[in-house]
């Protein structure tokens, strides 16, 4: 049974597998972090319980879910060692300063000021504890600033030599982080991560107006989602635009597969939908709208793209996954924006709350985000292949000289115990989710100060102080 | 100037740091199946869930740092200790989800499976990273850039002990953490244990300075040559002074003086290391020239280093003061 894949496809499988469920804690926290860096802002300029009330209700999903972003993060650091050694050894000193720099300015800032953001409220005063949470935010994004530069270098490699043991060496730091690919990627991603949770905010909110539409703090959540819906949905999609012209500059052979553009043509079609068939080079079933394809690329209606045949096809990404979840993304992205114009119409004849369909968009939009940054991710990554360093260090060259059961066998482990323990850990969150966002917490109820609202409170105490909506009302 | 030397240097103080902080947490990992109060179990839990994250942070310092100033050694040393470190990874999973996860769970029975996993984690991931310190020592088979052993190479008699030293240390950092930041029948408890296991850490580190000596040739002669045994001497008397002053202190009944004691047996112990492998940074074959990225990058890193660390270390330190005092049971309602 470790003999199940070779060694480079397990090392493959594992990381694929690890990251996937790595991507989608950061890319919350991200987004939450700022909503509650916001909401905390919010509450000191006003003085509006509300606000302080829903930080309290998001800050125990945020504990959550920064705790499994970190442990499964701490894999994704060392997997690089254990099953990409080769790729260690040569990338090391480009890539080894860029993560040094995400731990020292990053990591350590959201490490060292969470404790107090979490837990110090009684011990710091409110100054310094808005203080805490803006560092925390502010680490996130530093955090993603670095990782994504690193992966876009691997993506569009800049600013560097070869030396003579094989390694890739800096030429030009500048170059090597600003790399061409990065900036759009950084942007894509960040606005990624606050729809992701702009979306699982309004879906939780939806999901207790369903219940009670008279919740004000589930009102205020929703506002507050829909507004982001509707102003960064559309900022997203122009965004994504840029990556993908920045994509058909420098990798045009992930284009042609994300379009299913097997022939180089002018004037080349938008293909919708259909089913790519590698083999035989052609997509069945084919929806396309005539050159809208090149328009859209190439802003020319006769402009020229590279299809797949202009490159040797044992290069070739795998095409049907690059192709769908290209779409799956897009799907999602538009699929965004209609719920932000419909809340805009919505609101604008003073109807928000009161439409019972919308709200059950947004639930069903609850993990829009987090799908459509696995789907964006996959079309990205899996279009790279076969390399690691795009066009230069292939993905077979990198593998770590390991024994296919070491690596299987490590691939088991790292399934069985994620299932067992992030899925504990979804399951923890839906509770948290089942709470409803009520006017009456515990804190309030007694009149005392007390800490922060738990993050470990003691056993039996926490769950069910805010289960009851109509307590003490 | 050599930046080489300093970046050994950095990635020294880097994983000792490393050792220390999440070596007191991990260790009250170790111990929580001994605290049978709730009220205890949250105390201990609540003086460390501020700061463990952080703490945790030094670990991936330490991999990324190795991989960004060091990748030749990072490339070798992962691969070969691939079993350990997957088992570590795994462990510090359980152990990390638990300060979340206890207090989510529906039952008191599910609370008392994560404490399980907590406890379970602490321990693999302890006893994974003293085999891994251990088959390092023990040293790695390199052909030219690559590891060229097999996946069970790490795991000897000599690599056990080593794990089970690292697992004895941390729970002894953890007892005399918890003496220092609880009272009562908590504290009594943390004592009486602090007691038997410096005991048993003195052996294991006689046990394993002496054995290994015999693991490879240079580490007898960094030792035993003239006159470096001048200069190292005082090493291992150190550690016996030490030992001693720090069963007085737990008869006597100090509070901060243990913990700081066995940060020094810690710190003792380490430079004995650093001292038996410079140059090394693979034994026997590669050392930290060999292995450095080029001057490029180490500057590169160096610059913003001596920034952030300072500022790390400023932060840090507050984020401790903020919490400092004893955990008081009242703390935890919500």
């Amino acid at each position: 049974m470790f003999e199940l894949f070779d060694a480079v496809l397990a090392a493959r499988l594992q990381f694929a597998f690890t990251i996937s469920f790595h991507i989608i804690f950061p890319a919350i926290s991200i987004g939450l972090a700022w909503y509650l860096m916001v909401l905390q802002g919010l509450w000191l300029k006003t003085g509006r319980d509300i606000y302080k009330r829903i930080w309290r209700y998001w800050v125990k999903v945020f504990a959550v879910v920064f705790g499994m972003g970190v442990v499964s993060g701490i894999v994704m650091s060392y997997q690089i060692g254990t099953n990409w050694s080769v790729f260690s050894d040569k990338t090391g000193p480009i890539l080894g300063p860029l993560m040094g720099y995400e731990v020292l300015s990053a990591f350590f800032l959201e490490a060292g000021f969470l404790g107090v953001m979490l837990f110090g409220s009684e011990r710091v005063g409110r100054k310094l504890h808005f203080f805490s949470t803006i560092m925390v935010a502010l680490g996130t994004m530093i955090s993603g600033f670095w990782i994504l530069s690193v992966n876009s270098w691997m993506q569009t490699p800049a600013g560097f030599n070869i030396n003579e043991v094989g390694q890739f060496i800096a030429a030009d730091w500048w170059q090597v982080v600003f790399n061409p690919s990065f900036p759009y990627r950084f942007v894509h991603m960040m606005l990624a991560a606050f729809l992701t949770s702009a979306f699982l905010v309004g879906g939780v909110a939806a999901w207790h107006l369903l219940r009670d539409k008279t919740n004000s703090a589930a009102k205020l959540m929703f506002s507050m989602s829909m507004w982001m819906a509707l102003i960064v949905s559309p900022v997203q999609i122009i965004a994504g635009d840029f990556h993908g012209l920045n994509t058909l500059e420098h990798q045009p052979m992930k284009i042609a597969a994300m379009e299913g553009h097997f022939e180089s043509q002018n004037g080349a079609p938008l293909v919708l939908f259909g089913w790519p068939d590698v083999e035989n080079e052609t997509i069945h079933g084919k929806v396309a709208i005539p050159k809208l394809g090149s328009l859209i690329l190439t802003h020319d209606l006769d402009g020229h793209l590279t299809g797949l045949d202009a490159y040797p096809k044992e290069d070739w990404p795998n095409v049907p996954l690059v192709f769908w979840s290209f779409r799956i993304m897009v799907a999602i992205g538009f699929s965004m924006l209609m719920v932000g114009l419909w809340s805009a119409w919505l609101r604008y004849r003073n109807k928000l709350y009161d439409s019972t369909w919308i709200k059950r968009a947004a639930l069903i939009m609850t993990p829009s985000g987090s799908i459509a940054i696995l789907a964006g991710w996959i079309t990205t990554e899996v279009g790279r292949q076969p390399y690691t360093v795009y066009g230069l260090l292939r993905t077979i060259d990198s593998a770590s000289p390991l024994d296919a059961p070491a690596v299987n066998a490590s691939l088991l482990a790292f399934v069985v115990v994620y299932f067992i323990v992030f899925g504990a850990g979804i399951y923890y969150l839906f509770k948290l989710f089942k709470r409803t966002p009520s006017l009456n917490e515990r804190d309030i109820k007694t009149g005392q100060p007390r800490r922060v609202a738990g993050i470990t409170p003691i056993q039996g105490l926490d769950d069910g102080n805010t289960s009851d909506p109509k307590e003490g009302r | 100037m050599d930046y080489v030397l300093i970046w050994a240097g950095l990635m020294a103080f880097a994983v000792f740091a490393y050792v220390i902080l999440d070596g007191f947490d991990l260790g009250i990992g170790l111990l929580f199946p001994f605290i049978k109060q709730p009220r205890d179990k949250a105390n201990a839990m609540n003086s460390i869930a501020p700061f463990w994250d952080g703490n945790e942070t030094w670990l991936v310092l330490g991999g990324g740092g190795l991989y960004a100033t060091f990748p030749l050694a990072f490339a070798i040393i992962m691969p070969a200790l691939y079993v350990p470190l997957i088992v570590m990874l795994l462990a510090l999973i359980f152990r990390g989800v638990a300060f979340e996860f206890r207090w989510r769970a529906d039952s008191g029975a599910g609370m008392k499976r994560w404490d399980i996993g907590f406890t379970l984690g602490s321990f693999f991931a302890a006893f994974a990273q003293g085999i891994a310190l251990g088959a390092l020592v023990q040293g790695i088979d390199v052909v030219e850039r690559a590891y060229a052993g097999g996946w069970w190479d790490w795991l000897t008699p000599f690599s056990l002990v080593t794990g089970l030293a690292v697992v004895v240390g941390y729970a002894l950092l953890g007892a005399c953490w918890l003496i220092y930041k609880t009272e009562d029948d908590l504290q009594k408890l943390c004592r009486r244990a602090a007691f038997g296991l410096t005991l048993a850490l003195g052996s294991m580190i006689a046990v394993v300075s002496i054995w290994m000596l015999f693991k490879q040739d240079p580490y007898m002669k960094r030792w035993f040559d003239y006159p470096n045994y001048l200069y190292l001497l005082p090493v291992p008397l150190l550690v016996g002074v030490l030992s001693l002053y720090l069963l007085r202190c737990l008869r006597k009944g100090k509070e901060l003086a243990p913990f700081l004691s066995v940060i020094g047996l810690f710190a003792l112990s380490y430079f004995g290391l650093c001292i038996s492998f410079y140059p090394n940074i693979v034994p026997p074959s590669i050392d930290i020239w060999q292995a450095a990225s080029p001057e490029s990058s180490l500057k590169f890193l160096l610059v913003g280093s001596a920034v952030l660390i300072p500022m790390i270390i400023a932060y840090t330190a507050y984020s401790y003061w903020v919490f400092r005092g004893k955990v008081k049971a009242e703390d935890q309602y919500h």
